[in-house]
């Protein structure tokens, strides 16, 4: 059976890590430690895409198409042709 | 409007406790159970906590009751600042999300109530949740004050206070049996006219069963689906929300063959599909709002869902409805 949340939008280069380790801290679901002095993506696939790690990201190694994962958000928004941010929930 | 605090030439700093009162509570009981929501606000600025000197750590907060009162009780015997954002009466982590607890708004907030002045050091906690929308370097660049992400519960704020580095638990958000059921009263006061419409001509065109089938498939997705999230197999949250309501439209299914034997066949048939096409869809459709609830749902995942299988509840219960008309001229 489908299961949408086995892919997510998260793309980390390595290579522009500086190992300041921000995503570390950021991220709600460790979806990063650090190995040394570089930062390793060790649970990609629970990245919830709420886009912390990518703006605390000084070098810009981390991209992901964040957003509020609320679908009254985006049918409200749908609905309306309002701002997906103008949701009910909270 | 003109907001006072950044007209004053002295900065403004108002007391506050660590003790909830009685009106606090009241206040966290309405705003739990949906009454006046967006409301719950407390006043933007620079608030202080016991007695702090210049020394004393600086925490931020949203200006929403339960989250500003989640920092400040959890800071029983600490003195130091409190600056709350204008994240429009928003919970931090939300707030984040919709960009007003963000950088603009702390830099703003910090030369608003002259905070320079009032520290001889240059540094902020914030709540972790409010990573999502502050860009730490930024705020560092533009006002000067170095961020430090504190841990994701202001509880855990005593003892990451101790070395000022959270553990890895610390860090990590989680949704228990309580976290779920708490969120429970608004979505239900958020329901209840629509419920309470639907009940009403439910019962005028299709008797008490019809009428209490709606109010079956309401609870069983506002109450039951969050209660049992983890457990329900499947991992969407439409076909967890389908299942759990097929599980409690089983007994309305069944109700035409036990209760009305002098019933034609495709009469008890057609009574029982209605209401194995409606209820589910129902229950699917709240099951399928509640990610916007939840710590964990991804947007893109939850895009995927929501065009995997809206189309599936539009039409089982259309299909039901139909039914339902149908089956009130034939007899």
């Amino acid at each position: 059976m489908l299961n949408a949340y086995l892919e997510n939008t998260l793309v980390y280069d390595p290579a522009l890590c500086n190992g300041c380790g921000m995503c570390v801290q950021v991220c709600p679901h460790a979806v990063f430690e650090m190995d040394g002095r570089l930062a390793v993506q060790v649970r990609p696939q629970v990245c919830m895409e709420c886009g912390a790690c990518q703006l605390n990201c000084v070098t810009g190694a981390i991209r992901v198409e964040s957003g509020v994962g609320c679908a009254s958000a985006m049918i409200q928004a749908a609905l309306t042709g309002k701002k997906e941010a103008e949701c009910s929930c909270c | 409007m003109i907001d006072l605090a950044s007209i004053a030439s002295t900065p403004t700093i108002a007391p506050t406790r660590t003790r909830l009162t009685a009106a606090d509570r009241w206040d966290h009981f309405l705003a739990r159970v949906g009454v006046r929501r967006g409301e719950h606000r407390v006043e933007p600025g620079l608030y202080a906590l016991g007695s702090p000197t210049p020394a004393s750590p600086v925490f931020v907060s949203a200006n929403y009751t339960l989250s500003f009162d989640a920092l400040r009780s959890s800071l029983d015997g600490i003195d130091g600042y409190i600056l709350v954002l204008d994240t429009k009466g928003i919970n931090v982590w939300c707030a984040a999300g919709k960009g007003t607890f963000s950088t603009d708004e702390i830099v703003n907030r910090v030369f608003a109530t002259h905070l320079k002045e009032v520290v001889s050091h240059r540094k902020l906690i914030l709540p972790q949740l409010g990573a999502p929308g502050v860009a730490a370097h930024a705020v560092k660049k533009r006002s000067g004050f170095w961020v430090e992400y504190g841990p994701v519960r202001a509880a855990d704020l005593p003892e990451y206070l101790k070395t000022h580095t959270a553990t890895p638990q610390m860090r990590k958000v989680t949704f228990s049996l309580r976290d779920r059921l708490v969120l429970t009263p608004v979505d239900l006061t958020r329901l209840f006219p629509y419920t309470l419409a639907a009940a009403l001509v439910l019962y005028f065109v299709g008797g008490w069963t019809a009428s209490l089938a709606a109010i079956t498939a309401v609870l069983a997705g506002t109450i039951l689906f969050p209660a049992l999230l983890p457990w329900i197999p499947t991992h969407n949250f439409s076909t967890k929300g389908f299942l759990l309501g097929a599980l409690a439209a089983l007994p309305f299914v069944l109700s035409p063959f036990i209760r009305h034997p002098d019933w034609s066949w495709y009469h008890r048939l057609g009574q029982a599909l209605e209401f194995l096409l409606a209820m589910p869809a129902v229950t699917a459709f709240i099951a399928l709002n509640f990610t916007g609830s939840t710590t964990f749902t991804s947007r893109s995942g939850v895009k995927r869902e929501m065009f995997a299988y809206i189309p599936a509840m539009a039409w089982t219960f259309g299909t039901g409805i139909l039914l339902a008309i149908v089956f009130i001229f034939v007899r």
